[in-house]
């Protein structure tokens, strides 16, 4: 990672980086998949408006109908619309996938700056975050959520906690290689507060790394938070995500598999947009890396 | 030598303590009273005495922990609430189809992918190396579950291949063990393949650009033994790690394909506890798979050196 003295410089190059037509060379994949994300967040974010159907009301006569004019996509076993229910249930799936990273970098960070720049907190830190590694994240978040209770908060939650640890070995790396740069000895030597170094000097060297990880972590949330309700480990299953409406077609998969392929098509797509993005921003803010990976 | 591979296994003891005080804390630092949350809304005062005595509840913090700590030394992971049978007999009882299907999985992972990362650093930038590239970011993004539900509906629906669900042990016969074991496999196999066939082509991209690759290749030596055994074995060092880390992965997706393809192994078990709120169950789930996934790490550390006799501690 490049170390620059001027973090307001730097952060203008970053977001500089990924506005400019830079992007553009990097072809025609992650234009697509910028499209897709973008439509699928305006759809989810728009839903009340624009859904044909109320995606909660039920209609006995109409249940498991194929596609037709009035149901696009058909309906499920409780005859309620699968498109409205699918656009609809873009909202949480995304709400929770947002929320998760940020929350999960912005403590991630945290702790990853103290445990870069102490050594005594380091060694204690780290230990805990190893452990906290070695459990399988889809077994904490589940136990997290079975005895938090079924609610949008507690499921971010018990999806954020497992993402932490990987957020604070990514900024403990990064402090631990620019503490040696002069400009932070430099400060250090004038007499600069501990919280300034930290925010004013280190931090600015991390937010580029991190807005890759964050990006990926969105991706994997939004993965989870289905897997979670498709385990019925997840949020309460009067509210429509796309994890919630696989789970309750499940039952039904013999007799009408769209149930399950229209939302996990839309997820696949959201996810796969957000991956390919993450890595096209890291490709343009370290292109050794790009050399590397291909 | 011999030293670092005592000091690498003293250092699973802090890292399996931590995850204990982990565990144990997990229920008892949950606001609210645990044995209300474990018996749910509908509880009556005797359940939640039962409960409460059934975990110990009652007792001081540190008598609780001494108790649960020294019944985990004994290898007692405590009593199920609702089949009051112990713990580690149910996971006893339902681990094999579990390590059958993972050990498959890693075993045909590997086959798949590592050749696949290979013929995609050697024939970098061609079609194949985007192949290749193209599958392990799909593999990365679409849902265990949907892959499962898109096997069984195009190989056990349409093509009737293969029997839609269930499990059948390899002593019933082999074969039948296969023809059930290869779709839940081959799905959570997508996942692992894109990783390592991933780390494979970047870090066989590394080496392939070595003096000593050039060298081998001038004095005429045949390309697949450039490949697999100049080139592959310097590049295994961080292929191995990330079979390692990876499991993690593996062990998320177990429980998911036992419900998908309705197989009686620990994930299926993990996901009735949590749905009965079967607390002392899921913290044992949560306790082996953490210990497992600790285990393998060490083992990939520890066979570093065999791989890179450059690496000597």
């Amino acid at each position: 990672m490049v170390a620059s003295p001027q973090p307001a410089a730097r952060l203008q190059w970053l977001f500089g980086a990924i506005a400019l037509p830079r992007g553009w060379r990097a072809g025609i994949g992650p234009m697509i998949a910028a499209a897709v994300l973008f439509l699928i967040v305006l759809s989810a974010f728009l839903a009340p408006l624009i859904v044909p159907h109320d995606p909660m009301s039920m209609n006995a006569l109409q249940r498991l109908k194929g596609p037709s004019e009035t149901y696009p996509l058909g309906t499920d076993a409780y005859g309620r619309d699968l498109l409205s229910r699918v656009v609809t249930g873009g909202r949480i799936s995304l709400f929770i996938g947002i929320g998760a990273a940020g929350v999960s970098v912005a403590i991630g960070l945290m702790i990853g700056l103290v445990s870069g720049f102490f050594r005594t907190a380091d060694a204690v830190i780290m230990r805990i975050m190893d452990s906290l590694m070695a459990i399988p994240s889809i077994l904490l978040a589940i136990a997290l959520v079975a005895l938090n209770g079924p609610s949008i908060w507690s499921v971010m939650g018990a999806i954020t906690i497992p993402e932490i640890p990987r957020v604070v070995r990514l900024v403990r790396s990064v402090v631990l290689s620019a503490r040696e740069e002069p400009y932070v000895e430099a400060a250090i030597a004038l007499g600069s507060s501990m919280p300034k170094i930290l925010w004013r000097h280190l931090m600015p060297n991390t937010l580029a790394p991190l807005i890759v990880q964050g990006t990926y972590i969105c991706a994997s949330a939004i993965l989870t938070e289905a897997i979670l309700s498709f385990l019925g480990a997840g949020v309460s299953t009067e509210i429509p995500t796309w994890g919630n409406i696989m789970a309750e077609g499940r039952i039904y998969f013999q007799l009408k598999p769209s149930l399950i392929f229209w939302p996990g098509l839309m997820l696949s797509l959201c996810i796969l947009s957000i991956n390919l993005l993450g890595d096209t921003v890291r490709d343009l803010l370290d292109p050794r890396l790009k050399k590397r990976e291909g | 030598m011999l030293g670092y591979i005592i000091r690498r296994i003293l250092a699973v003891i802090p890292v399996m303590a931590i995850v204990a005080i982990f565990v144990f804390l997990l229920l008892r630092l949950t606001p609210g009273d645990p044995a209300a949350i474990i018996a749910g809304d509908a509880a009556t005062p005797e359940q939640l005495e039962r409960i409460r005595s059934s975990l110990g509840l009652s007792d001081p913090l540190h008598v609780q922990f001494l108790t649960w700590i020294k019944l985990l030394f004994q290898g007692d992971l405590g009593t199920s609430l609702i089949s009051s049978t112990p713990v580690t007999q149910m996971i006893g009882q339902r681990i094999w189809p579990t390590i059958n299907i993972a050990v498959l999985t890693i075993i045909l992972s590997v086959l798949i992918a590592v050749p696949m990362g290979v013929v995609a650093a050697w024939r970098h930038r061609t079609w194949v190396d985007y192949v290749v590239m193209a599958f392990s970011v799909l593999g990365f993004s679409i849902p265990v579950f949907v892959i499962g539900y898109l096997f069984i509906q195009a190989f056990s629906i349409e093509l009737r291949w293969f029997p839609v669900q269930g499990y059948s042990a390899p002593s019933m016969g082999f074969g039948k063990f296969l023809s059930r074991a290869i779709l839940p496999c081959l799905t959570l196999a997508t996942i692992y393949v894109a990783l390592i066939a991933r780390m494979t082509r970047a870090s066989m991209l590394e080496v392939l650009g070595e003096d000593y690759i050039r060298t081998a290749r001038a004095k005429g030596v045949k390309e697949t033994i450039v490949l697999f055994r100049h080139a592959l074995r310097n590049a295994a060092v961080p292929i191995l790690t990330i079979i390692g880390t990876g499991f993690a992965l593996l062990i998320g997706g177990v429980v998911v394909t036992e419900s998908v393809f309705n197989i009686p192994g620990i994930g299926r078990l993990t996901v009735d506890a949590i749905l009965a709120r079967d607390y002392p169950v899921i913290q044992g789930m949560i306790l082996l798979t953490s210990g497992i996934y600790v285990f393998i790490n060490l083992l990939v550390d520890l066979s570093y050196t065999f791989f890179d006799p450059r690496i000597r501690y």
